[in-house]
């Protein structure tokens, strides 16, 4: 095995909740005298653990909790968890822009962050100051900068407005000439945090060859934090699972992804309850909502049958033009789908009385892709307003099971995957 | 043998290019690193500069504009209507002397103040010495008083040829040491400040008119000697600022006395402010995004 390079020890870090006044300024005072008499920290003993989804008990709360791991040279790690699990925290701490609370970490070798590509950009200075200024914040010489250059110019593909403020830059060129900047750095260890959600396809697919170029044929260690699955099994040699601030797993890449996965659908089923009933309406009230295939609700849901969305509900004054659907969203890109029960049922405008109803859409078999999509509810009364829209999110995990053919059984890209007649002659 | 029982028996007693801690060691300023980012600290001074003036029509000229603006003020207020002396010196080169030293330190001040806060957004992703920034601010900054003291030189040659008589002399060698020292000065004061206002943004408002207050106890509209004619001499020399601003005069004009033992209490002053600002902004730098 490689030697180590980053070496995490009992790291935790806290944060004090709400607004800094009066209030923080004696605690300033009271954790300055108990230093003085060589007492420990009097607020360092206190703080919930960090979840987002309930009340906080006190001031203070742990992002990260005694956090312990260690990476060998070359090894491209995967940081996974849901949001507010800490991955933030701990890339921010390794990348040196926050302290920890507590403990230590020990690195070999130069660290550079992506956190978030074209950190220092003057938009009033053209491409090439741009890039000598960013690259020198990201740690590079000058003379380092002067021999990547015409390589950086030719990966973010902008020659001919290299001499022209980055102002006028479309977006897309704008984030081509940061991560060509970032991609060129010559760092030991690379940290790189959703850089990838940006751009467009096909740059996607440069920046993520690039990324396992440094990592394969340069031998550079690499963190990597995405809600992208698909990447992080592409990329990474293991992974690190972070939930609610403590670390609950660390291995191999397929079986951290699968524990992550489960554990975001096994939560979210109380979560999403207890978000429903917090629709407060005159008219209105979510009973249920439930993603069922075969009549029961699954942790993944395979491609080849058809998915039903069953909304239950109490509709408890009449109402004109009440509208029940979902937004379907594909995790990574875009919205795939909008449809409330009306679209397809063609009627005209009625009133909905008081009672309990329960609807169901069908989606139909061999509709998706596999990948991770959200539902997104939404009510609304028509030409009204929304009674909930786009606030709560139901995980949809689809998965391929035999493939669209039963001799490749990997998956195609594309969000959607019907079975499409073909028809071939031979015309002779 | 020495090395072998320092090591021990931990087997962790390799080397670490980079050991991140909770907190920092009272003086971990990190130097050499600052010094490994030089690169970085010459494009941020160009950058101040070149972005400074895109897009407005007068450009750099309006370095010029403020401190004559400012002179003609002077003139009228100081000069007019409460009719101060000024030490025998000619009116405008009297003022846009004190206004071009002053300015440094004053523009020195307000911009390394509000280091963290002005800066909260690339520091909160990605790390490299702090300090760059602040030092850049008072290279940047030379380089307008360098134009101010362009013009100065232009006006006193002028005055030179209508009167005369023109003093060049070993005492401009001074100059070059009083610049560093308001340097210094603005650097460590600013510095300080910007370390307390991550937290609380008090200090961000008392700094607006601290400056302008502390211009009036110093003399940069009017000579010493003028407050020591009306016995408030002993109030203005506990001012660090004024040996300074007194020697730059002393230095240019040749005119008065060299108050050296004034300038030694303000070097000493000087020295302190900028240890603890410097203790101060390197224990801040640690966590400020945690309360920015």
């Amino acid at each position: 095995m490689n030697q180590t390079v980053i070496k995490v020890e009992n790291i935790s870090k806290q944060y004090r909740l709400g607004a800094v006044g009066t209030g923080s300024l004696a605690h300033d005072l009271n954790r300055t005298w108990h230093r003085i008499r060589g007492k420990e920290d009097p607020y360092l003993q206190i703080g919930d653990v960090n979840d987002r989804s309930q009340k906080a008990s006190s001031d203070y709360v742990w992002a990260l909790r005694d956090i312990n791991f260690e990476v060998a040279q070359g090894e491209v790690t995967g940081i996974i968890g849901r949001n507010g699990a800490g991955k933030s925290t701990l890339l921010k701490i390794l990348s040196r822009t926050t302290a920890p609370t507590t403990g230590q970490i020990k690195i070999k070798g130069r660290v550079a962050s992506l956190l978030e590509v074209g950190t220092g950009f003057h938009p009033e200075l053209s491409g090439r100051d741009n890039i000598f200024l960013n690259g020198a914040i990201l740690g590079m010489t000058k003379k380092e900068i002067k021999s990547k250059f015409d390589e950086i110019v030719d990966f973010a593909g902008v020659e001919r407005y290299i001499d022209t403020p980055v102002k006028r830059y479309s977006s897309g060129m704008y984030v081509r000439l940061a991560f060509g900047v970032a991609a060129h750095l010559e760092p030991e260890i690379l940290i790189v945090d959703e850089v990838l959600a940006v751009g467009d396809a096909e740059f996607q697919k440069k920046a993520l060859g690039k990324m396992k170029d440094v990592s394969g044929k340069e031998g550079r260690t690499v963190l990597f934090v995405s809600h992208n699955m698909g990447a992080i099994s592409n990329l990474c040699n293991n992974v690190i699972l972070l939930q609610n601030g403590t670390k609950t797993f660390q291995g191999d890449t397929f079986e951290g992804i699968r524990r992550y996965q489960d554990r975001d659908n096994q939560l979210s089923k109380e979560t999403i309850l207890e978000q429903l009933k917090k629709i407060e309406d005159e008219h209105f009230e979510f009973i249920d909502v439930e993603i069922l295939q075969e009549g029961e609700a699954k942790q993944e849901y395979g491609s080849g049958k058809e998915i039903v969305v069953r909304f239950q509900y109490k509709v408890k004054k009449a109402v004109l033009g009440l509208r029940v659907g979902i937004d379907l969203i594909e995790q990574q890109s875009e919205i795939v789908l909008f449809r409330t029960f009306h679209d397809d049922e063609y009627q005209e405008m009625n009133y909905t009385q008081p009672g309990t109803y329960t609807s169901e859409m069908t989606l139909d078999s061999d509709f998706l892709n596999a990948g991770n999509y959200l539902i997104s509810l939404s009510v609304g009364i028509h030409n009204v307003r929304w009674i909930s829209y786009d606030s709560i999110r139901v995980p949809l995990a689809i998965t391929t099971l035999f493939g669209l053919n039963k001799f490749y059984s990997d998956t195609r890209p594309g969000l959607i995957m019907p079975r499409i007649k073909w028809e071939t002659k031979n015309s002779l | 043998m020495d090395t072998q029982t320092t090591r021990g028996s931990d087997s962790t007693a390799e080397h670490w290019d980079t050991v991140i801690e909770p907190r920092a060691k009272l003086l971990d300023l990190n130097l050499a690193e600052v010094w490994r980012y030089r690169d970085l600290l010459w494009l941020f001074v160009k950058r101040d500069f070149v972005s400074q003036y895109k897009q407005t029509i007068l450009g750099p000229l309006w370095h010029f504009i403020q401190p004559i603006f400012t002179t003609v003020i002077y003139m009228f207020i100081f000069g007019q209507v409460a009719g101060i002396p000024t030490d025998g010196i000619d009116r405008i080169p009297f003022y846009m002397s004190g206004i071009a030293i002053w300015n440094y330190f004053s523009s020195c001040l307000t911009a390394t103040s509000s280091t963290f806060v002005a800066n909260a957004n690339i520091f909160g992703k990605v790390y490299f010495p702090r300090l760059v920034i602040p030092l850049s601010s008072v290279m940047s900054n030379i380089v307008k008083f360098g134009i101010q003291f362009f013009l100065l030189l232009v006006v006193l040659s002028w005055f030179g040829v209508k009167n005369g008589h023109f003093h060049f002399g070993l005492s401009w060698l001074l100059i070059p040491l009083l610049v560093l020292m308001m340097a210094g000065l603005g650097l460590g004061m600013g510095i300080i400040i910007s370390s307390l206002t991550t937290k609380y943004r008090d200090f961000n408002v008392l700094i607006g008119f601290a400056v302008q207050l502390l211009m009036y106890a110093t003399p940069v509209a009017y000579p010493l000697s003028y407050l020591k004619d009306k016995g408030l001499g002993g109030w203005v020399a506990w001012n660090p600022l004024s040996p300074i601003v007194e020697a730059f005069r002393y230095s240019i004009f040749g005119v008065g006395q060299l108050d050296v033992q004034g300038l030694l209490f303000s070097g000493t002053f000087i020295i302190i402010v900028v240890m603890i600002g410097l203790v101060m902004f390197s224990k801040v730098e640690r966590s400020f995004m945690d309360t920015v």
